[in-house]
């Protein structure tokens, strides 16, 4: 099972580019912002893409009433998710060499997969929650209030992935490197799986 | 006998034909040059482009820089240099006004020349734009990061700065001669003694190559003539300078006569070079006088004016074989040296004809002292021997002369009202273009340097008569483009200027565009007066001046309420833009101000001064239309009598 150990071990390694790279990525563009602002979101943190798009996003929320965008101590995802990752990191490296040397079986890399989807559609929850509360929970002094077509507030939560046009701004909401190196790394694992099937098998047939 | 009259029978056929023709397509012709048929596709710069060329056209007597951009002749900004300019605080705020003291005092005003762009190995380079104030002898030198004066520089024992501001090919000197000489040291004494008396000094500024930072490293006293335009050499001759002169006939009254009586008059070669060797050595002499050097600290954005009390003054006879007279016919007016440095072309504006002189052939005259006499002990070259060619009967009136790429010059000509182009060699005449009307400089971007784009032409004219819809006696000058690719040029716009654009400087709109500051960094701010956080916002008394440390963000100010005013009080409003963002500024303006608004870009503080006269309750408001909210963003300020108690109180968003 040699060449699933690797691949198993390289898929986890992928995932350390989280911590140099940004997970996701929302642009906001509008006539007034040729040059869009932008925020990547990193598992530790939210950075501008430009060094003061940040102050410059939440300067424009406040006319709409949102929050202004989270430092990175005040949220405890910033402190969880860097852990979880690296956690996940160790444990995938460490069923590789264990699979490479052939003390276990590859259904551990399957389960490895199925306990990071788990974490990331968890993960994906609690950032749509808080996009929820970030659009959507505004101040009721907000110097503008707009309603929807049926009367009822206008919210501004951002697509969770995709575009959407909010007032003048058009709205792209998608992976970056650090996600795409992520998701690399879980394709590749899931392959691993069925090299280390084949390999076991080929095993057995001798 | 038969043959003439069959000859002047057809001549008058041919002009009845052609007058035909003049009746309906006379004006059109006119305008057009009669050949450029999509000439408006190739200015048109559609909604949303970038011109290809930045172009710097002095503003003449409003004394600023107008920016435009090439081909299309749209104004992008007026930059203020030398003039107030009460649409942005120039001259008007405490930061900026000492960049307009001079010895005279504060001139708020001056006369802007001839721009010149910076240069390495001779190549345009795009780090300043230099120009010159002939009223008030000054040079300014403005950065093109954030297009802004960035500083002044008087220039002493000078009047009329008119053959400056023109560079050397590192941008080692700026250079500025005076067009009327004067008594040095002023004093008191009859006009009539102006012959032999007077001096006209040439100006050597040394420019530091990291700062920009200028300052006068020595002053040529040169002999009472009229120093009218200068250039460079360039290349071969780099390390000279040439000057052209008028009035070598030392007139001091009804110049228009008695100023063009000599047939020749001089164009100054001077080896810089050898005179910067001569002053390292110690050469030259300490000489009193006065004059205000200003600087603009770009931390800050705060200036300040020092009086310099002595300039370096040199004797041409101190430093011989530094300085030669070029005889050139009749009043030469522009000076211009071909890319190569080999010709010096005198443009003798009351010849017919245009007069090169070879660099190769004036050394060698040096060498073998060809002389032809001397005026006030500077040797006189003999004209037969430094002669390159003569452009025979290009035109009347010749005034300025620019090159392109190719090998050709480009010579204008006021009283014909036309641009000639020629071959640099054979001295051959190979177009010509009628200008509206009465052109002065022609500029070709970098046409001026070793490295000329040789795309566009632009004539500066200056007379306009019908060429716009009209507008009262008073007219626009006009400037007029022209593309210079093709072996005859096309006329492809017209398009106004502000003031009088005598001369310009265009450059690659790559070469600068992407280094164009958005917004100044607010942690880099160093006014001393700056207000960086809301927590610092404070108002302090100090006798009847009163401070007032104020930020703005869209869409208000901090503080809007303001009591404990008085009147009498002297109130600076220190106002710190805390946006970081471009294209987000904010004005300022107060009721009653006598001074005028201020703009404050993105991380910058300026500080404009209030004297309220009269009790009551007076608005300030953002000027600048900056966000939806802007009509909202005003504020109150309480101005209570004279003797009142009521003590400083400010805020903002309280009940």
């Amino acid at each position: 099972m040699k060449k699933a150990g690797i691949l198993m071990i390289i898929g986890s390694l992928l995932l350390l580019g989280l911590f140099k790279f940004p997970l996701w990525n929302i642009m906001l563009g509008a006539p007034q912002y040729p040059d869009p602002l932008g925020m990547n979101i990193y598992i530790n943190g939210i950075e501008g893409v430009k060094e003061f798009d940040i102050q410059n996003i939440d300067n424009l929320n406040h006319y709409i009433g949102m929050k202004t965008i989270p430092k990175n101590h005040e949220m405890w995802e910033f402190e969880v998710f860097p852990k979880v990752i690296l956690g996940m990191v160790i444990l995938g490296v460490l069923l590789g060499i264990i699979g490479f040397l052939g003390k276990i079986s590859y259904k551990w890399f399957l389960g490895w997969l199925i306990l990071m989807s788990v974490l990331g559609i968890l993960g994906m929850y609690d950032f749509n929650l808080w996009l929820i509360d970030y659009g959507s929970n505004l101040d009721p002094n907000a110097i503008m209030k707009y309603t929807q077509p049926d009367g009822s507030p206008m919210t501004y939560k951002p697509p969770l992935i995709g575009y959407q046009k909010m007032l003048n701004f058009d709205v792209d909401s998608w992976p970056a490197m650090g996600g795409y190196m992520m998701f690399a790394g879980m394709a590749l694992v899931f392959v691993s799986f069925f090299v280390g099937k084949s390999e076991y098998k080929s095993l057995k047939d001798r | 006998m038969k043959k003439t009259i069959q000859y002047l029978f057809s001549l008058v056929l041919i002009a009845g034909l052609v007058s035909c023709n003049n009746g309906d397509n006379q004006k059109k012709l006119r305008g057009q040059g009669g050949l450029a048929t999509n000439a408006a596709e190739r200015v048109y710069v559609a909604p949303g482009e970038h011109d290809e060329y930045y172009g710097f056209f002095s503003g003449g007597f409003s004394g600023q820089l107008g920016v435009y951009g090439l081909p299309s002749g749209r104004l992008l900004k007026v930059l203020p240099v030398f003039s107030q300019n009460p649409e942005n605080g120039w001259g008007y705020t405490e930061e900026t006004k000492p960049m307009l003291n001079t010895s005279f005092g504060f001139v708020p005003w001056d006369d802007s020349h001839h721009p010149d762009i910076s240069q390495t190995d001779g190549v345009l380079d795009g780090r300043w734009i230099f120009i010159n104030g002939n009223n008030t002898p000054r040079i300014a030198r403005i950065g093109l990061e954030t297009f802004k004066t960035e500083e002044i520089i008087e220039i002493p024992n000078s009047a009329g700065n008119h053959s400056s501001s023109f560079i050397t090919e590192n941008t080692e000197y700026v250079v500025a001669g005076t067009r009327f000489s004067i008594p040095v040291p002023q004093r008191d004494m009859s006009i009539k003694e102006y012959k032999g008396n007077f001096k006209g000094a040439l100006t050597f500024i040394s420019v530091d190559q990291e700062t920009g930072r200028m300052a006068i490293k020595f002053q040529l006293m040169m002999p009472g003539f009229n120093y009218d335009l200068s250039h460079p050499g360039r290349d071969k001759s780099h390390g000279w300078f040439f000057f052209t002169t008028y009035n070598t006939e030392e007139s001091h009254t009804l110049l228009e006569v008695n100023a063009s009586q000599n047939d020749k008059d001089f164009i100054a070669a001077v080896n810089w070079k050898k005179i910067e060797e001569y002053v390292n050595n110690g050469g030259g002499k300490m000489t009193p006088t006065r004059y205000a050097h200003n600087v603009m600290d770009m931390d800050s954005h705060v200036a300040t004016s020092t009086i310099i009390e002595e300039v370096l003054t040199v004797d041409p006879l101190d430093v011989p074989g530094a300085v030669f007279f070029l005889p050139t016919p009749k009043s030469p007016h522009g000076c211009d040296v071909d890319p190569t440095g080999e010709y010096i072309i005198g443009n003798g504006k009351l010849s017919a004809d245009l007069t090169v002189h070879s660099f190769t052939k004036m050394l060698d005259a040096i060498e073998n002292e060809k002389f032809d006499g001397e005026a006030y002990g500077i040797p006189i070259l003999n004209f037969e021997d430094i002669l390159a060619g003569v452009v025979k009967q290009p035109g009347l009136g010749p005034l300025h002369t620019e090159f392109d790429d190719k090998g050709n010059a480009y010579t204008t000509f006021f009283i014909s009202s036309e641009v000639v182009k020629w071959k640099v060699g054979t001295w051959e005449v190979l177009d010509r273009q009628p200008v509206f009307y009465s052109v002065g400089h022609g500029m070709i971007p970098g046409g001026n340097s070793r490295k000329p784009f040789g795309k566009y032409f632009v004539a500066m004219n200056k007379i306009t008569k019908d060429r716009y819809l009209p507008t009262g006696p008073e007219l626009t000058h006009s400037a007029q483009l022209f593309d210079i690719t093709g072996d005859k040029m096309e006329l492809l716009l017209d398009f106004p200027t502000i003031g009088e654009p005598h001369y310009a400087a265009a450059i690659p709109a790559e070469i600068i565009k992407d280094k164009s500051k958005q917004f100044y960094r607010l942690s880099d701010n160093k006014h001393p007066h700056a207000t960086l956080k809301s927590s610092d916002v404070r108002i302090e008394r100090n006798g009847k001046e009163v401070h007032v440390y104020m930020t703005i963000i869209r869409s208000h100010f901090n503080p809007d309420n303001i009591e404990g005013i008085k009147v009498g009080d002297k109130v600076y409003f220190h106002v710190t833009n805390l946006e970081q963002d471009f294209d987000v500024p904010h004005g300022f303006a107060t009721i009653g101000a006598n001074n005028a608004e201020m703009l404050i870009m993105p991380g910058a503080t300026e500080t404009l001064v209030w004297e309220p006269k009269q009790v009551g309750v007076w608005p300030f408001y953002c000027t600048d239309f900056c966000s939806a909210l802007h009509q909202e963003m005003q504020g109150y300020v309480r101005v209570s009598p004279a003797d009142s108690n009521l003590p400083l109180s400010w805020s903002v968003g309280e009940d």
